[in-house]
């Protein structure tokens, strides 16, 4: 300790403490304030730039995020839009079917129909040909029988035999 | 017998010593464990021995 | 970046300069082994005293002249008015300077009041008794902190000009010095500090920071004198940090000291005067733990120095030169390191004044 104050030199403590100050004071207006200014303002200005990217590329995110969805909307709507088409054009065809088919049907009845009064018709006239034939038959045998009796009964007998209606 | 003052101060030192090594020692553990906090791990046992070094000093110059 | 990386080179140049000298010295007189043990033991004493001029290097010549290479310093006494006159009147402490009628001697590197004979009167501790001027001058330290002031001043002006013209960007030398001015913000004044306070605190921080860093590099080499192996500079750059802390210590602060927060009365009362101690004893510690570290590493490193011509045989002298060699880099580790905590614990200490906290 005695060492120590033994050292001490007070002219060289008052140099120091001048020179000191006095270098504290200049290198604060020549060269700490405008460096950290300088440094702040960049770390400012990377900050800034920094933030202005991340919002730039959050709008870019949000754009394309609206793209997508206008994308989704213009496929469902198209989605929709054949699927309605398809829908019509199935229903076209089977309605189409449906009609051919009743058509036909119609036709097929009217056909049977008309069939049916022909062969009615066609069954009436033969019936009355018959008769007549039956007539005429009847008229020969009759006009033959009158010659004679007994070969007018058996012939009669066997064209009756023979003439089978149908 | 009177004991000199210098073997005191030699005491202190041995602690002074002794304290340093634990930190270091304790951060080297530290820095093991934690490699991601090194820098931390190092101002702070730079400090602690800064500051026990100094009552090492001080019983130095107290006898010197 | 290529200047800090040229810094070793020629530091260790520097340093087998010093070898030349000290073999240019022992040249003279190759007697027993303990007359060189006091020789060396009697340079490094001289080495870390201040001295009135500034000496690069002294030999003696066959016919046991001494011869001194440098040059001298102005000399600056407050006797009774202002007395300056040039060191070399001095003639290296052998003769005595008459200056207005008044003679001074310089004895074991301080001045004082003599006759014309120059008789230095001692008491019984065989201290010298005569009077002491008041001594301004401008000695081989003040010289030295003369130059770091204007080293440190040419070097972050241009600097700070070196934004303006580049666009906000540093040049040269303002490259590998930003991120050193970075990391003193950034590593050790915002954590320290707080983000709210530590802007007023920079200017002090990284001056401390970077004058005694420098200063130390200045140690090391052989033509510099190492100023922070002053008691008187570090006595001051401690006393700048307590009467920081002191003028700004907030209600908290004070409030810790006399009357600390969460303990029962008795126990205040006996904090409060070893709080009051302990905001001493931080700064002290500041002072001493710079001083003794640059001396402590000096005296170890020229004694090992020393030891390379004590040994005069190959082996002994060539591990010295070894020990020597790895030493010095350690006292470039050193000097960096010593800047850095007496800036972290200044910083630390400017926090514990400007702290808010009510969570007690």
């Amino acid at each position: 300790m005695e060492k120590l104050f033994e050292d001490f030199s007070l002219g060289l403590f008052v140099w120091q403490a001048v020179l000191f100050i006095a270098l504290i004071l200049l290198l604060r207006k020549f060269a700490w304030k405008p460096i950290l200014d300088s440094v702040n303002d960049r770390e400012e200005g990377i900050k800034n730039a920094l933030d202005s990217a991340e919002k730039a590329k959050l709008e870019m995110e949000n754009l394309q995020a609206d793209n997508q969805k206008l994308i989704k909307e213009a496929r469902a709507e198209r989605e929709a839009m054949l699927k309605e088409a398809r829908e019509i054009k199935n229903k076209m065809i089977e309605d189409a079917k449906d009609e051919a088919k009743e058509t036909a049907n119609k036709l097929i009845a009217q056909a049977q129909e008309s069939i049916e009064t022909e062969k009615k018709a066609a069954i009436s006239e033969l019936k009355s040909q018959v008769a007549n034939l039956s007539i005429d038959i009847a008229e020969k045998v009759v006009r033959e029988e009158l010659s004679n009796k007994d070969k007018q009964v058996k012939l009669v007998e066997s064209m009756l035999g023979e003439a089978t209606l149908n | 017998m009177e004991i000199p003052a210098i073997v005191g101060a030699g005491l202190v030192v041995i602690g002074a010593g002794i304290g340093i090594g634990k930190i270091g020692g304790s951060a080297m553990e530290a820095i093991a464990r934690q490699p991601e906090a090194t820098g931390k791990i190092q101002t702070a046992m730079l400090i602690a021995a800064a500051l026990i070094e100094g009552i090492g000093f001080a019983a130095l110059f107290a006898v010197n | 970046m290529r200047r800090k990386i040229s810094l070793k080179p020629i530091t260790l140049l520097l340093f087998i300069v010093t070898f030349v000298t000290y073999s240019q010295e022992e040249h003279g007189h190759a007697d027993s082994g303990s007359d060189k043990k006091s020789e060396v033991k009697a340079y490094i004493q001289h080495h870390l005293k201040d001295s009135y001029d500034f000496n690069l290097f002294s030999w003696t010549t066959d016919s046991g002249e001494e011869k001194h290479f440098g040059f001298s310093l102005p000399v600056i006494l407050w006797d009774g008015g202002l007395k300056v006159f040039s060191s070399s009147k001095f003639h290296h402490g052998e003769t005595v300077a008459e200056v207005d009628g008044n003679y001074y001697k310089n004895y074991h590197g301080k001045i004082y009041k003599t006759d014309a004979e120059g008789t230095i009167n001692y008491d019984a501790e065989h201290h010298a008794t005569n009077e002491k001027p008041l001594d301004f001058s401008i000695t081989k330290n003040v010289t030295m902190i003369m130059m770091v002031f204007a080293i440190m001043f040419f070097m972050f002006s241009r600097m700070a000009k070196s934004y303006k013209k580049n666009n906000g960007m540093p040049k040269g030398m303002g490259r590998f010095l930003e991120p050193i001015v970075l990391y003193v913000r950034d590593e050790i004044a915002k954590p320290n500090i707080g983000e709210k306070y530590y802007k007023r605190y920079m200017s002090y921080l990284l001056t401390v920071f970077f004058f005694v860093w420098i200063v130390n590099l200045f140690g090391l080499t052989p033509i510099g004198m190492n100023v922070t192996n002053n008691i008187a500079v570090t006595l001051c750059l401690a006393l700048i940090t307590y009467i920081i802390t002191t003028f700004s210590g907030n209600k908290n602060y004070w409030k810790h000291i006399f009357w600390m927060p969460g303990v029962p009365v008795p126990m205040k009362i006996i904090l409060a005067p070893i709080e009051l101690l302990g905001t001493i004893i931080k700064p002290f510690a500041l002072m001493i733990r710079l001083y003794a570290n640059i001396t402590a590493g000096h005296v170890v490193l020229m004694s090992i120095i020393g030891m390379v011509f004590l040994f005069q045989n190959w082996l002994g002298s060539g591990l010295s030169f070894m020990l020597a060699f790895v030493l010095a880099i350690l006292e470039l580790l050193v000097a960096a390191l010593q800047a850095y905590i007496f800036t972290v614990l200044s910083a630390l200490y400017f926090g514990m004044a400007v702290e808010e906290h009510d969570h007690h």
